[in-house]
């Protein structure tokens, strides 16, 4: 990510429905050519701030700049912004050729001009030969390719996708996500996504943007966003993390020492750990993938603790296991890779859970 | 026999319904002023009678005239009302929306008096002005109770998405908006069109001497020579009902064929 342009800026902008406070002062630039997505649960404002883009929200204060022109002088039906919602919104009473070519009506092109560029763009979503069906009778993934084959015959400059898988089943949607992925690379469009699926995001996006509450709370790519989420709450949303309570010995620029709960003591590295001064009572996270359950004969690589397997979930290529380590009330959640040689271990039994100080994250 | 006896209910209520009707034509046709069984023979002199009866053709065009204009006027009417109890929220919108629809329960001679005397107090002539007016009034609920249900329908995404690809707010409601709740339009101007012409309350109280189809026939029943000319006339207008909601039906229908959705019932 050399210095690409800034597309879409953000400035302080708030929104206000009566008293409900949407916005609540966001700060964020979204670069030329990115895929980048709004992610929260639902009611944090993600799809509210991508109206605020497409022009169908007036924001109340603050400035948004859509390719360096404030958008507020710029009605909604002149952006260089298209959208694919949610329900698709395809014109039931229209052809899918009709439906495409549906923007280009004020272009004032000829008869074959129209059509090859309807062509182009059925092609492109892998829909040639679709055009003359009626657009009631497709499918739920034929629909939302012919919202986004109508999303970008306009050559946007930027395309605002409204959780748009979130109406395809499991299959239908992780095939989806991949061929949006090629199509943004392909176009080289910025694209904006909203969504609630902590996954969808995590594969699809250069950077994520996780909101609650009508604030960004973190703004990052997919594997800091992982690795070293900032807040609990932003922890919690993405993936699973186990928490346990921790006291801070010394905080120094480089790192912390810390006592954690059934852990004992150990050093997180600086980047893992905001400062925020000693002896406090905090938190330590890390994920169930950073655990491993030590089989007889295997040593652990660096730290190790004795803990009782409480549940199993088998998940065929994984299992997860609940654990208890000794001297923590909560049990911790752990995963495992099915390999031969490592039978599921039944519940109850004692283990060996080794852990590496390097994958915990302190939160204040 | 499961059901069985429902059958028998369904028939008995059938025959109840349509028997009277069926007696009208066969009435029609016959040959005699007295209207009761047996029939003595054919004849179509009372239709012929029908071409020949200058007051009924002036009730009939003044009924024309008066459906016409009231279907028009409740239906453009209601498509505003629809849209903007649909679409927006505006304060007081809800006791806004029971008044507008309060003559749906009022007893129509009700209406139909405090017109008289509120027209008279202000000294309008009554004439079919006078009669579209309380027409309007009594139709409109009706066409917003149907265009209602066309709007709520509707996905406000399409407009969105119509105004997203540069269409402006007008030419959005024109391309997207009105062709998908035309199905609903066309009902509303036959039901509108319906209930005003076999209206006879409102148009006895308002019409003066411009005499409506309903009013002018209620007035021959006094004379029962003129009773058979009534059956022929009846038989007219159960045939052209007959063709207006097979017209309507068949509109509907290709409305939902064309835009996908699921029948939800209809006239027939």
């Amino acid at each position: 990510m050399t210095a690409k342009p800034t597309m879409i800026e953000f400035r302080d902008v708030q929104k206000y429905y009566g008293d409900y406070h949407a916005l609540r002062g966001i700060n964020a630039s979204i670069r030329a050519g990115e895929f980048f997505s709004l992610l929260g649960p639902s009611g944090c404002g993600k799809t509210t701030l991508l109206r605020t883009i497409a022009g169908f929200e007036e924001i109340s204060s603050g400035v948004i700049l859509i390719d360096g022109k404030d958008a507020s002088t710029i009605p909604a039906n002149k952006r260089p912004t298209n959208m694919v919602f949610q329900s698709y919104a395809i014109f039931p009473h229209l052809t899918v050729e009709e439906n495409v070519g549906f923007g280009l009506r004020r272009a004032g092109l000829d008869k074959a001009e129209m059509a090859r560029r309807v062509g182009d763009a059925l092609a492109m979503v892998g829909l040639t030969g679709f055009g003359k069906r009626a657009a009631h009778a497709l499918s739920g993934g034929q629909r939302q390719r012919v919202a986004l084959a109508r999303a970008l015959i306009l050559k946007p400059k930027v395309l605002l996708l409204d959780e748009p898988l979130s109406a395809l089943d499991k299959k239908m949607r992780e095939q989806m996500q991949m061929e949006l992925i090629k199509l943004q690379r392909q176009v080289g469009i910025t694209f904006i996504l909203v969504t609630h699926d902590q996954e969808e995001a995590l594969v699809m996006s250069d950077r994520i943007a996780v909101m609650f509450e009508g604030r960004i709370v973190q703004l990052d790519d997919p594997e800091t966003l992982y690795r070293r989420p900032k807040t609990r709450q932003v922890a919690d949303f993405i993936g699973t993390m186990n928490f346990l309570p921790a006291t801070v010995l010394s905080d120094t620029p480089e790192g912390c020492e810390v006592e954690v709960a059934g852990l004992g003591r150990c050093r997180i590295a600086a980047d893992q750990a905001p400062p925020g001064g000693n002896g406090q009572e905090t938190t330590v996270g890390f994920r169930p993938e950073t655990l491993t359950i030590l089989y007889d004969g295997q040593a652990a690589t660096v730290r190790e603790t004795p803990g009782t397997v409480e549940e199993v979930v088998y998940y065929g290529d994984m299992t997860y296991y609940d654990v208890k380590l000794d001297g923590v009330s909560a049990a911790v959640r752990l995963s495992m890779r099915n390999v031969p040689g490592r039978p599921v271990l039944d519940i109850g039994t004692r283990a060996r859970v080794a852990w590496s100080p390097d994958a915990l994250v302190l939160f204040r | 026999m499961r059901g069985g006896w429902f059958k028998v209910y369904a028939l008995v209520y059938l025959v109840f319904l349509y028997a009277p009707i069926i007696l009208l034509p066969m009435f029609a046709f016959n040959d005699a002023t007295v209207i009761a069984f047996p029939l003595s023979g054919f004849s179509t002199k009372w239709f012929a009678a029908l071409a020949d009866d200058p007051p009924l053709h002036d009730a009939v065009r003044n009924s024309l005239i008066i459906a016409v204009t009231t279907a028009i006027l409740s239906t453009t009417l209601a498509v505003f009302a629809a849209r903007a109890s649909t679409r927006y929220r505006f304060p007081g919108k809800a006791g806004l929306m029971g008044l507008i629809m309060l003559p749906l329960v009022l007893p129509e001679i009700i209406v139909a008096v405090s017109l008289l005397s509120i027209l008279l107090m202000v000294g309008i002539e009554l004439s079919i002005l006078t009669v579209i007016l309380g027409h309007v009034l009594i139709c409109t609920p009706f066409c917003i109770a149907i265009l209602s249900s066309a709007f709520q329908s509707l996905d406000r995404s399409l407009e969105e998405a119509a105004y997203d690809l540069g269409e402006t707010s007008f030419s959005t409601f024109r391309l997207i908006i009105l062709p998908l709740v035309m199905p609903g339009i066309i009902s509303s101007l036959l039901i509108s069109f319906t209930i005003s012409l076999d209206e006879f309350i409102i148009a006895f109280f308002l019409a003066g001497t411009q005499a409506t189809l309903p009013v002018y026939i209620f007035s021959q029943f006094r004379f029962p020579q003129a009773v058979p000319v009534i059956m022929a006339l009846g038989t007219i207008l159960v045939c052209l009902s007959v063709l207006l909601l097979s017209i309507a039906e068949f509109f509907r229908r290709r409305g939902l064929a064309r835009s996908g959705t699921k029948d939800t019932g209809g006239f027939l």
